[in-house]
């Protein structure tokens, strides 16, 4: 039994679906990259495992399977017991993400003594604990700084100290170093890292750069205008990836040897823009696809599950694909 | 100890900006009561009945009112220094012990009916706020828009005619029941229920308008970023509003609270007088109708005072409240 599973899962706003059918599965211990361009649906995705939605949203479809129970039928108090101890998040913009009025240690404690038996005192050395282990500088000084004492990075840094201080099993980082500079960046991805070996949790880590893929991730499912279209683990996605959307990201991402500072890809590159998906009865992609055909405008291609034991767990949504590549992969309709 | 030093950050430089400001306030009463027709020798002869020329110029000359007015305004400002707000021609009594007098009446109105109208402006805006477009939050908007369209005066008199005439419930006049021995708690209650209904004129209006700011400020607190860490962390949500949001709401609630502080005394003039309420607004409505001047100067002074006094409280509170306040310098 997979940590999470996500099935099938649809997400819609008034007037506008933000996820479709979207299903993918997070083993204990893994990090999956979930890549797409912006407005993609990778943070409502996010969102809807933490039950945290905005209020005009609704879930229309799927289940979403923790340890095996739906956590779309689990009651709100039961939420509450899961979020911050079992499944936490991390947010993009590390500048609003904390309460500007309360001091960080206040805020870690609150997290703390609403999962775990612990005194006043116990909880204020168990953050300050925590601090130390993000590698904070000082950290029993810090303890009672405001966030706007401290710089993004840091503050990243806090958000995950607090995202960790239950020991959870899955940690939701969405886009966690969007906001950072490219040092900082690598800093916090590698503490993100080290934190997932030492204590033994997943990560579904949000991201548009498929440099911090590369370098962080085990497995991606790559989105596109709400849908899943490749699904595959790191070195066979990279090595060859599928879809031509995937493809397109990979082509506009400069030399994968090159300094990591240029990894940082752009997917604006390739040409055309998601916007052309909207109203588009079949592929999604098809408006920007350069192998497009006919019938991919009649109906969206479902995620083809390829079973090849050399590349791992992998599937596509792009018949036109996988034929190509055909003798190579066995499809199987999934 | 950061707070403290926040706090102490604060109170310099509200100390620093009101000196010159109550100068200017002074100087500026001063010369304009000049421009007001009529002074108190004209009162106070016509009173009397004997308006011969020479008693008038007695009564100016005994108080100093034939002088120039710059000489007239150096002479209150020596005498203010020595903390002298000069005499009253009509009372014949010091000033300063005439407001001394009715000080408390008015402190008392005001802290009642500004708490008062920050509590239930506050409490109505959150329910608005979490009830938001269902039907509590918009029974609670008319009666809002209602107490926000009636003038303070008409509502007191509304509620003398229900709870004073009608129900027989609280009084009407004054701060305190005349004659009566009373003692301990029953001293206690029987001043309360004559504060009832003044403050509760007095607060109307501001509890609509603090409402309707609260309910804003905390519709647009939840769509911050922070909200969603708090209710990621599995914590409760009224727990969450309590502490997260309303905490972030308050800030700009505070904010207009101070500004209205001159609105609320200017209108403890009215309700002061329509509740027969002794403080200081019903003294400085006398004082102008007896062209009293250095009565009036001396009210309006130590009115500005209060403001100030009250600003500085309203900004120890923002310092409290937002720890961004007062850090630096
Ligand atoms: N609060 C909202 N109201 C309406 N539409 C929204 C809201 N939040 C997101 N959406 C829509 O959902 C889609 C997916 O958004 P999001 O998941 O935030 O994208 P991203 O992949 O950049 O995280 C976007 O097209 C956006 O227009
Ligand atoms: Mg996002």
């Amino acid at each position: 039994m997979s940590l999470l599973a996500v099935e099938r899962l649809s997400v819609a706003f008034p007037g506008q679906v933000a996820v479709r059918d979207a299903s993918f599965a997070i083993e204990a211990g893994e990090t999956l990259a979930l890549v797409g361009e912006s407005g993609c649906g990778k943070s409502v995705t996010a969102f809807s495992v933490m039950r945290l939605l905005p209020p005009n949203a609704r879930v229309t479809s799927g289940r979403i399977l923790f340890e095996g129970t739906d956590l779309l039928a689990e009651p709100p108090a039961g939420m509450r017991r899961i979020r911050g101890k079992r499944i936490s998040l991390i947010q993009q913009e590390p500048m609003t993400s904390l309460n500007p009025v309360l001091s960080i240690g206040a805020q870690i404690v609150e997290v703390l003594r609403r999962h775990e038996k612990l005194s006043r005192r116990a909880a204020r050395a168990r953050a300050t604990e925590l601090l130390d282990l993000v590698s904070i500088p000082d950290a029993h000084r810090r303890v009672d700084d405001y966030p706007h004492n401290l710089s993004g990075g840091m503050r990243q840094r806090v958000m995950i100290a607090m995202a960790v201080a239950c020991g959870p099993k899955l940690l939701i980082a969405d886009e966690p170093t969007t906001a950072l500079d490219v040092t900082t960046q690598a800093q916090v991805l590698d503490l993100l890292d080290d934190l997932r070996h030492r204590l033994g949790m997943a990560v579904l880590l949000i991201t548009h750069d498929l440099g911090v893929v590369a370098q962080w991730a085990d497995r991606i499912a790559v989105m596109y205008a709400g849908r899943i279209v490749e699904k595959a683990s790191i070195g066979p996605f990279f090595a060859e990836p599928l879809h031509p959307y995937s493809r397109g990201l990979l082509g506009a991402r400069v030399d994968v040897d090159t300094d990591e500072h240029y990894l940082a890809n752009r997917l604006s590159e390739i040409p055309g823009s998601v916007g052309s998906a909207a109203g588009e009865q079949g592929c999604p992609f098809a408006p920007r696809c350069p192998v497009a055909q006919a019938a991919c405008r009649q109906a969206p291609p479902p995620l083809l599950e390829l079973d090849a034991v050399d590349t791992g767990a992998r599937a596509v949504a792009c018949p036109v694909s996988v034929a190509q590549t055909g003798g190579r992969h066995a499809a199987a309709v999934g | 100890m950061r707070m403290g030093r926040r706090i102490a950050t604060t109170l310099r430089r509200t100390v620093i900006h009101a000196g010159p400001t109550v100068l200017g306030i002074i100087v500026l009463d001063f010369l304009l009561l000049q421009l007001m027709p009529g002074d108190a020798a004209d009162v106070i002869a016509t009173e009397a009945g004997v308006a011969t020329a020479e008693t008038m110029a007695a009564i100016r000359e005994r108080f100093g009112l034939d002088q120039p007015v710059l000489t007239q305004l150096m002479n209150f400002l020596g005498h203010l220094a020595q903390f002298d707000l000069g005499y009253s021609p009509r009372y014949n009594m010091p000033v300063l012990d005439m407001i001394m007098m009715r000080l408390p009446g008015t402190l008392l109105l005001m802290v009642t009916a500004l708490s008062l109208a920050l509590a239930m402006g506050v409490i109505v805006g959150s329910v608005m706020a979490a009830w938001a477009g269902r039907w509590p939050d918009r029974v609670l908007s008319v009666v809002v828009l209602l107490l926000y369209s009636m003038p303070g005066f008409w509502v007191g008199l509304m509620a003398v005619v229900l709870f004073s005439v009608k129900l027989g419930w609280l009084p009407s006049d004054g701060n305190m029941t005349i004659g009566a021995e009373l003692t301990g708690f029953g001293l206690v209650a029987d001043r309360l229920s004559h504060l009832v209904l003044p403050a509760l004129a007095l607060a109307s209006f501001f509890v609509a308008v603090y409402a309707r700011l609260t309910r804003a400020s905390m519709l647009e607190v939840q769509r911050q970023d922070f909200m969603r860490t708090a209710h990621g962390k599995g914590l409760h949500p009224f727990f969450i509003q309590l502490r997260h949001a309303l905490r972030n709401a308050l800030i700009p609630v505070t904010t207009v609270a101070g500004m209205h502080l001159g609105n609320l005394l200017g209108g403890a003039v009215v309700v002061e007088t329509l509740f027969g309420w002794p403080g200081m607004g019903r003294l400085a409505l006398e004082a102008v109708l007896a062209r009293d001047f250095s009565v009036l100067l001396g009210v309006l002074l130590l009115s500005s005072f209060l403001v100030i006094l009250a600003n500085v409280t309203i900004d120890l509170l923002h310092a409290w409240l937002d720890p961004r306040i007062g850090e630096a310098g």
